[in-house]
């Protein structure tokens, strides 16, 4: 690895943020799983999904099965919190309002989608400045694409998997089309990353 | 590019939220529109938006367009005041609130219900429609509150568009509600009219959550999907304000994704329903301050 990625690995990172869409979360539970309880960076999550008439948690009670990690679906302005995987709740966009505080919002689609990644990594960005680490993973659109720019352009850690490993490439290679990552990795190797920081 | 020290950015972040409170207080001086305490996520977004639209590259220069373009403002103002609301929202509110508190309101002579931010109505005749089937409507007076004014003069008609009728239906009946909805409306054209024994026990009212004052001694205080859109200090404000308007054992109702857990009020409630968020005061305290902090 070069050394200039290695001296921002260094970095304190302060909060991990991924987006996914369509085989998410298959690529999430193989993502997180080894993750410790005790994983010092907090992490939020958006995957697309259909809106749930039931406003349900299934996709956070499935993942706090497999992964030591809390998982859990935040309220409007949670307190952010290590040991915890914020997953957006479906029919919410979710947001960064101040370091350690998030949001929920109701505003409009984006990318006719509502949770949007790009909202939340555009967020995560401007708050967490260089501090942060985006990972676009596994999808069907465009969505993260400008959101993981946007973490570039304020000095973040930009992540995405190869495409080629992806179930659905389209969202990883928009990522790489609309910006130039820092590393292109598979699961296992972005874990093994993770877990160095 | 050279990765930008830690100082750059700090003070890049630094100037941008300066920025953003100018062109909102621009906003609030020029037009009387008070979006200081919104949702700061949210209105990052929404001036970028803007910024984009206009085809401009800072918030300076938006500010001296908003300021001389009252036509651009108006376009703002759309986009900042959305109004989302149906019949019946989130059924399983109804159904819980249906179990968890009308039954504890059925030994009460009289019932005073507020609820604040009512849109255009659809969720306040949703309630009355589950008061009326609980038999608790007739010793019921309900205020129902908005900031703008706009929207207050339609809720007060209760006349809604007939597409929206099968949603409303379905939402209803999701509910469990014991009828069926056309009981409670006539169909004319291409509206639905809500009965008028409905709104005959509803006092419609302006009521800004941010500077005004109590309603007091409520029972019931109901405000979905409106806190949502405040950040934390005026948030807190408000449920100041509620707890000083509720009556020693009232409950609270608030949006399925907004919580009381992170207020200094938390304690004073124990907690019905932690889905649909639904509170009841559990003791008594001082009236608290009014302020919001910035």
């Amino acid at each position: 690895m070069p050394s200039k990625k290695q001296n921002r690995l260094k970095n304190q990172f302060e909060l991990i943020v991924i987006g996914a869409s369509w085989g998410g979360l298959e690529a999430l539970s193989n993502l997180l799983t080894p993750l410790p309880k005790d994983y010092a960076t907090p992490i939020l999550v958006v995957q697309h999904r259909q809106r749930n008439q039931l406003g349900s948690t299934h996709l956070s009670n499935i993942l706090n099965q497999r992964c030591p990690l809390n998982v859990i679906e935040p309220d409007d302005k949670e307190i952010i919190e290590a040991g915890n995987v914020y997953v957006s709740p479906s029919d919410y966009h979710m947001l960064v309002e101040e370091k350690g505080m998030l949001a929920l919002s109701s505003d409009e689609l984006v990318h006719y989608s509502r949770p949007s990644i790009d909202l939340l990594f555009e967020s995560a960005a401007e708050i967490y400045l260089n501090k942060v680490i985006g990972i676009i993973l596994t999808g069907a659109n465009q969505d993260g694409a400008k959101g993981l720019a946007t973490i570039n352009k304020w000095g973040g850690y930009s992540i995405v998997q190869a495409p080629e490993t992806a179930e659905k490439s389209t969202m990883p290679l928009a990522a790489i089309s609309a910006t130039q990552p820092d590393v292109i990795l598979t699961l296992t190797e972005i874990t093994s990353h993770l877990l160095q920081v | 590019m050279p990765t930008p020290t830690t100082q750059n950015l700090e003070n890049a972040y630094q100037n941008s939220e300066l920025e953003l409170d100018l062109f909102l207080e621009a906003v609030y001086r020029k037009y009387g529109y008070d979006f200081r305490s919104y949702s700061r996520a949210s209105l990052r977004r929404r001036v970028q938006n803007q910024l984009d639209l206009l085809k401009v590259d800072n918030i300076c220069e938006l500010i001296h367009i908003v300021v001389n373009d009252e036509n651009i403002f108006v376009d703002i103002l759309d986009q900042m005041t959305v109004n989302v609301t149906e019949m019946f929202r989130d059924p399983h509110f109804y159904k819980s609130f249906r179990e968890n508190i009308a039954p504890q309101l059925k030994s009460y002579p009289s019932l005073k219900i507020w609820h604040a931010g009512c849109s255009t109505g659809q969720e306040v005749y949703s309630m009355c429609i589950l008061l009326q089937e609980l038999g608790l409507y007739e010793k019921t007076q309900i205020y129902a509150t908005d900031i703008d004014s706009n929207v207050l003069k339609k809720a007060k008609k209760g006349i809604f568009p007939i597409q929206s009728a099968a949603l409303y239906s379905r939402n209803y009946q999701e509910s469990g509600g014991l009828n069926s909805l056309s009981d409670y409306y006539t169909a004319r054209y291409d509206s639905i009219i809500m009965n008028n024994s409905l709104k005959k026990n509803i006092i419609f009212a302006d009521h800004d959550l941010a500077t005004d004052q109590v309603f007091s001694e409520m029972q019931v205080i109901i405000c979905r999907n409106v806190l949502i859109y405040f950040n934390s200090a005026l948030q807190n404000r408000v449920f100041h304000l509620f707890s000083n308007s509720l009556d020693y054992s009232g409950y609270l109702c608030l949006g399925s994704k907004e919580s009381l857990r992170f207020s200094n009020c938390y304690s004073l409630y124990d907690t019905l329903d932690s889905q649909y968020k639904m509170y009841k005061k559990i003791q008594q305290h001082e009236p608290f301050p009014l302020t919001i902090d910035r």
